[in-house]
């Protein structure tokens, strides 16, 4: 190996399995004598049960069990709080309520489940669930964020006094002190709708109680075993060493996998364990999009305090954030939307206050992105409105309030997700903004080709933003590396992956520090089996705290077997060198010997041992970052709109990133790329729409527009790299960036290419309807 | 429960003969009585096109047909496609584009495009985007499987009729 | 989301399959290509007890002349197939110019061309497409068979014509006119959705160049294919300048259509969409008359 692996275009060593049909899905696990679930959700966003008779449906043949809350005994009662509200803010409201196992007495949204059927085929679950009868007793449901926090408002969960979840005021400088001295203020209100994930694999369990081992198997379509394997171990009396949580290929997380004991989650193991057989349960795409969580619904008040020159002085921004009927995930997306709503800049006074509400519509949990989307969209479309009132150009007010890089690490001091006053440990942010302006071609745009197409009467235009995304948070994860005797390496860690490239971007890593062919390094993630700590896979932070802790891991592996080799090969450590699966002396080549042999001999079956020798040539090492890492980037695009029909073509668009250290330029691309379809989705496409009485009106792939290859563009990447002083590595994590500006971005676009009407884009995602309405508007105020 | 019909159905040039209820759909009956779970489902309205096989040589939805209309015809799916050892061109460009990251919908992606490319074997970009725009795919904003198309159908030809 | 059990028959003939309609009335559904049917059966929206499965009905698929320039189409010829022939390129351009706005590849291949008619979506491109084109249907039952023209056949929301034991076996599509011209346009979400508003278009021109017809059919702006006959009222006899054409496409988006509101698109935002295709449709349609040889 002469080069290392690391920073490679290395194409994936899981590709041949995914791509030939051999890789294991959920839904691809087939045990003998096996049940099928299926759940009866609500019909009514808001209602009393009255009462619910499944009499009819335990009789149908084929149907093993039915069950309601009732017959849960011990079971029932509301599932765990992911995430604790920030306990290091003094003044922070929190009501924790979640989600129980099967609703009583009452269902707070529709989709909820009521009864869960067992029986030997989904078809005839399906069957079964027809023939169960619930009473319901309407209730006035609460669909809007804003009205639930009006006085009168129906109570979703009774024994609060209001519909308030939580409430959270953080303030940095003095916005007031600020906003007397300023020449500027501009404030708006921005409202943010709610989409869906939209993996393309639903959710699905499978387990396995094996009665005579006393163990259970899970199958999950998790992004998050090792938190499923204890916290179910609790819930159904078993030890962890009793449960073992696979989460084998998934399909796409994007957030929602990470949500943790929904009802199926919870009762398809316990059903296991009643009948002593194999349960499955494979969602359907229709209960993804009722009992799937969801994200993004924000109401903004904001405002921005400027100087006449165009810096900014102060950031206000007072909002509403939906929860739905429960609240899970405490408060990870506004807190996120907290540490976002200023940008990449340098926001001297800054009052950020959060209102969470509960609404009778399905949990929200993050989905990638995860609240930022929603503070980057305040924060770039207030410092576009500035310099349109100030008659800046929008690159030079960007560039002017930039970070710049002598103040990093930047205190940005609100608490974060991570509980702790957000630092942006390291950046050039001009360098991105820079490099996108060139790419796009921004002067040229401006001076010669804009005006140049709207001569031939194109409504064509340019948006260019600028982002960050907090990435790599803690606590920690682990791995354990070992050399086998075959030569090969095995590599296990705890998180899962839904598609990121870990098998990958994590073997290039290890294949660096042992000499090894990247496809000769083995990695098992996201089976309990294989090891035992760890938290998940989300916030971009695989290839930041898992990804260093594999390094961590590799570099005790190294020593171990150099130590050893040395012993062996009677050589100083220092004139060892470890290449092509051997230990060699460097200037000796032909003396060495290979990593199989040193395994063997690092584990022998007979003889003595030096007091102190740990076994193998293995070890098990953990990384938990001082505090997350921060990615930034700028992205710019040029869209053309057809103000008759309110189409829009999206002629060019650039992003150029910077995740610190980048791993597998190709891995990275891809996540960009997949980021930025949905940020796309998120401002034209895709919005989950409720009606007065919470009913979702898009439940389907028909109505609910996921972007396809005819609406996404092709996008030109390009790369700055200002590695994280937070760890070896350097990495920053790039999984969420792609989509975090893409709304602020396409506003920007279409106000510029619609100049000539003067509009302001205040909300996303829009759509050509609500195109149409505000241009309507506009011409009617004319 | 409604009776029980014989069919023989040919998937990748096996035969296999089943009993079925009619209602069962063709991918049900791919995945779970045959184990050819390489088809997978994403939205069994026929939207998502994941479960895309190809049905008499034809792209076709398996989520939208019964696995009784296959009686007495021929199926093809990932699975006949290259081995692990041995990729497909399609399959082979498909790795070295990064065109999979999931890889959930990618067999769909590639049994749509296979009797496409026979079709045309030197696609335009557009042509592209217009014969996968019936495969949802959340993860690689699609561009790495355009370029992989391309990638393909510059090495097909001279591959010959795989 | 699995479909509730049903009876299932695959017929080889239109006589046997005209027999099970027969005998099983209202129960019964004739399964097409299944591309609109197996998904509301799939979400258990649709349980009709009795399938009648004509995919093996071999006489129901084909494409042949009809005279001079007209095409007779079996009712379950693939849309795929309609797409890909060379006689609909000749004959019926616009069938041809609709065929890759009809759902996706994978659809098409399977979908077919009578299921679509049948199923009457007042979204879908081809009830609109035969009711431009001045098509006919074909319908049998077991006490005979029945031509009704494409205009008559569509009743209202997914109701057409056709009675419970009958089949729709065969599409008649007769010539264009001479010095005809047409066009076929949509606006949708996504570039293969079903269209917020939709339009297809022929036209023909007199010895004078005056206008002699212009049926415009319009699509997802009411129950079912709207044919904006007063906007043709208006057209006919005139000189297609910009101003009749615009007067046109005002009489039809506001007199001619009906339509609904819904997630994608409100009642004002079709009437609005429907002018604008209006114009545009008859301008290209125009053209392409203009250009016409005289047949």
């Amino acid at each position: 190996m002469a080069e290392k692996y690391v920073g490679q275009r290395i194409k994936r060593n899981e590709d041949p399995r995914l791509l030939t049909g051999r890789a294991l899905f959920v839904d691809d696990v087939e045990l003998h004598g096996m049940l099928h679930a299926a759940f009866l959700r609500s019909d009514y966003a808001h209602a009393r049960l009255v009462s619910v008779d499944v009499s009819a449906a335990r009789n149908r043949p084929g149907v093993v069990a039915v069950y309601t809350a009732e017959d849960l005994g011990d079971l029932w009662k509301p599932g765990p709080l992911l995430v604790p509200a920030p306990h290091s803010v003094e003044n922070v409201v929190f009501h924790q309520r979640t989600q129980v196992p099967l609703a009583k007495d009452k269902v707070r949204y529709v989709g909820e489940a009521i009864a869960v059927v067992f029986a030997e085929s989904r078809y005839i679950a399906e069957d079964a669930l027809a023939d169960i009868w619930v009473d319901y007793e309407p209730l006035e449901p609460v669909v809007d964020m804003e009205r639930a926090l009006d006085a009168d408002a129906p109570l979703i969960h009774e024994d609060l006094d209001s519909n308030l979840c939580a409430h959270l005021a953080q303030e940095k400088g003095d916005y007031q002190a600020a906003r007397e001295q300023a020449d500027l203020i501009v404030s708006r209100r921005f409202l943010v709708d709610r989409g869906a994930a939209g993996a393309m694999e639903n959710r699905g369990v499978v387990a396995d109680w094996d009665e005579k081992a006393q163990h259970l198997t899970v199958w999950d379509t998790t992004q998050a075993p090792i938190p499923i394997r204890n916290g179910l171990a609790g819930m159904l009396g078993l030890s962890a060493h009793q449960v073992r949580v696979v989460a084998p290929f998934v399909g796409g997380g994007f957030g929602p996998k990470i949500m943790m004991f929904l009802s199926e989650e919870v009762l398809v193991p316990w059903g296991s364990m009643q009948f002593k057989r194999p349960v499955k349960w494979i969602e359907d795409r229709q209960e993804n999009f009722l009992a799937t969580t969801q994200e993004r619904g924000q109401v903004h008040d904001a405002e921005m305090a400027l100087t006449s020159d165009g810096r900014i002085l102060g950031v206000r921004d007072v909002f509403i954030h939906d929860t739905g009927a429960y609240d899970p995930y405490g408060m990870t997306i506004p807190l996120n939307t907290q540490s976002h709503a200023m940008g990449a800049y340098d926001v001297p006074n800054y009052y950020t206050e959060v209102k969470v509400a509960f609404t009778n519509k399905m949990i929200v949990t993050p989905v990638r992105g995860a609240g930022r989307p929603q503070g980057i969209f305040v924060a770039e479309r207030l410092l576009d409105i500035a310099a349109k009132e100030l008659g800046i150009d929008r690159v030079g007010i960007r560039r002017r309030n930039l970070i710049p890089p002598e103040k990093f690490p930047y205190n940005h001091e609100i608490i974060d997700q991570a509980f702790a006053p957000l630092v942006l440990d390291s950046g050039n942010y001009r360098l991105a903004l820079d490099q996108a302006v060139k790419r796009i071609g921004y002067e040229e745009f401006i001076k010669d080709e804009q005006p140049r197409l709207r001569a031939e009467g194109k409504r064509v235009g340019l948006g260019i933003v600028v982002f960050i995304e907090t990435t790599g948070i803690g606590p920690y994860e682990g791995a354990r590396i070992t050399v086998e005797t075959s030569g090969k390496i095995s590599v296990a860690t705890g998180v899962g992956t839904q598609g990121q490239g870990h098998f990958t971007s994590f073997a290039q890593i290890v294949a660096d520090q042992l000499g090894v062919d990247v496809r000769d390094v083995h990695l098992v993630t996201g089976d309990t089996a294989e090891f035992h700590w760890g938290t998940g896979t989300f916030a971009s932070r695989g290839a930041v705290v898992a990804a260093n802790a594999i390094h961590a891991a590799a570099v005790a592996v190294r020593a171990k077997t150099l130590k050893l080799a040395s012993k062996v090969l009677e050589t100083p450590e220092e004139e060892l060198e470890l290449r092509d699966g051997e230990v060699r002396v460097a200037d000796i080549p032909r003396q060495s010997i290979g990593l199989g042999e040193l395994a063997v001999l690092a584990n022998p079956l007979r003889g003595a041992v030096e007091p102190g020798t740990e076994p193998g040539l293995e070890a098990t090492d953990y990384f938990g970052p001082q505090y997350g890492a921060t990615a930034n980037g700028a992205q710019a695009m040029i869209v053309e709109v057809d103000p008759e029909t309110m189409m829009i073509e999206i002629k060019r668009h650039v992003v150029v990133e910077d995740c610190g250290t980048v791993l597998n330029p190709l891995i990275v691309e891809g996540q960009v790329h997949g980021g930025v379809a949905l940020g796309i989705g998120n401002s034209y496409y895709e919005k989950l729409v409720y009606d007065e009485n919470g009913q979702l009106l898009n439940a389907s792939l028909a109505d609910y527009l996921i972007p396809s290859a005819t609406e996404v563009p092709r996008m030109e990447v390009g790369h700055e790299v200002t590695p994280s002083p937070l760890n070896p590595l350097g990495s920053k994590g790039a999984g969420e960036a792609g989509a975090i500006p893409v709304p602020a971005l396409f506003a920007q676009a279409i106000e510029d290419a619609l100049a000539d009407y003067d509009l302001e884009v205040l909300e996303t995602p829009l759509s050509p309807n609500r195109l149409f309405e505000l241009l309507q508007g506009k011409e009617k105020a004319e | 429960m409604s009776d029980l019909y014989e069919v023989s159905v040919t998937v990748n040039g096996t035969v296999y003969q089943r009993s079925v209820e009619p209602r069962l759909l063709l991918s049900d009956f791919l995945r779970h009585e045959l184990g050819l779970t390489g088809t997978h489902v994403g939205c069994e309205h026929g939207v998502c096109g994941a479960c895309t096989v190809l049905f008499d040589g034809e792209p076709v939805r398996s989520c939208l047909m019964f696995a009784v209309q296959a009686n007495g015809h021929q199926v093809s799916t990932v699975e006949g496609l290259g081995t692990m050892e041995e990729l497909h061109p399609l399959q082979q460009a498909f790795w070295e584009a990064h065109a999979v990251q999931c890889g959930f919908c990618t067999p769909g992606v590639l049994m749509t495009l296979l009797p496409f490319l026979e079709e045309n074997p030197t696609p335009s970009e557009e042509e592209i985007r217009e014969a996968i725009s019936g495969n949802l795919c959340r993860c690689t904003g699609y561009q790495h499987i355009v370029d992989a198309v391309l990638l393909a159908a510059e090495k097909m030809p001279s591959q010959g009729d795989c | 989301m699995k479909p509730a059990p049903f009876d299932y028959y695959a017929p080889d003939t239109i006589h046997e399959a005209l027999a099970h309609l027969a005998r099983h009335g209202y129960d019964a559904k004739p399964l097409a290509g299944g591309q609109s049917l197996v998904p509301v059966m799939n979400f258990r929206l649709a349980q009709p007890s009795v399938l009648v499965d004509l995919n093996n009905v071999s006489e129901l698929f084909f494409i042949r002349p009809d005279g001079d320039a007209g095409l007779r189409i079996g009712a379950m010829t693939r849309q795929a197939q309609v797409e890909h022939d060379a006689l609909v390129a000749e004959r019926a351009p616009l069938l041809q110019d609709a065929m890759p706005k009809v759902a996706f590849p994978q659809v098409r291949s399977r979908g077919t061309y009578g299921g679509s008619i049948a199923h009457a979506d007042p979204s879908a491109e081809l009830p609109a497409v035969s009711v431009a084109l001045n098509g006919r249907f074909r319908l049998r039952s077991q006490s005979g068979e029945r031509w009704v023209p494409a205009e008559e056949f569509f009743v209202a929301l997914f109701t057409t014509a056709l009675e419970p034991d009958e089949l729709l076996v065969e599409i008649a599509l007769p010539a264009m006119p001479p010095r005809s011209g047409w066009s076929f346009m949509e606006v949708s979400r996504r570039h293969h959705d079903f269209a917020m508003a939709g339009v297809a278009a022929v036209v023909a021109l007199d010895g004078k160049d005056l206008c002699q017809q212009a049926r415009l059919v319009f699509f997802s702006v009411g129950d079912g294919p709207m044919y904006a006959r007063q906007a043709e009222e208006t057209l006919v006899g005139q000189a297609p300048t910009p101003e009749a054409i615009r007067a046109a496409a005002e009489m039809a988006a506001t007199a001619d259509i009906d339509p609904g509101s819904d997630i994608h698109a409100s009642a004002e935002f079709r009437r609005h969409l429907a002018r604008v295709l209006a114009g545009r449709a008859l301008e290209e349609a125009f053209g392409r008359a203009s250009d016409a040889n005289n047949k």
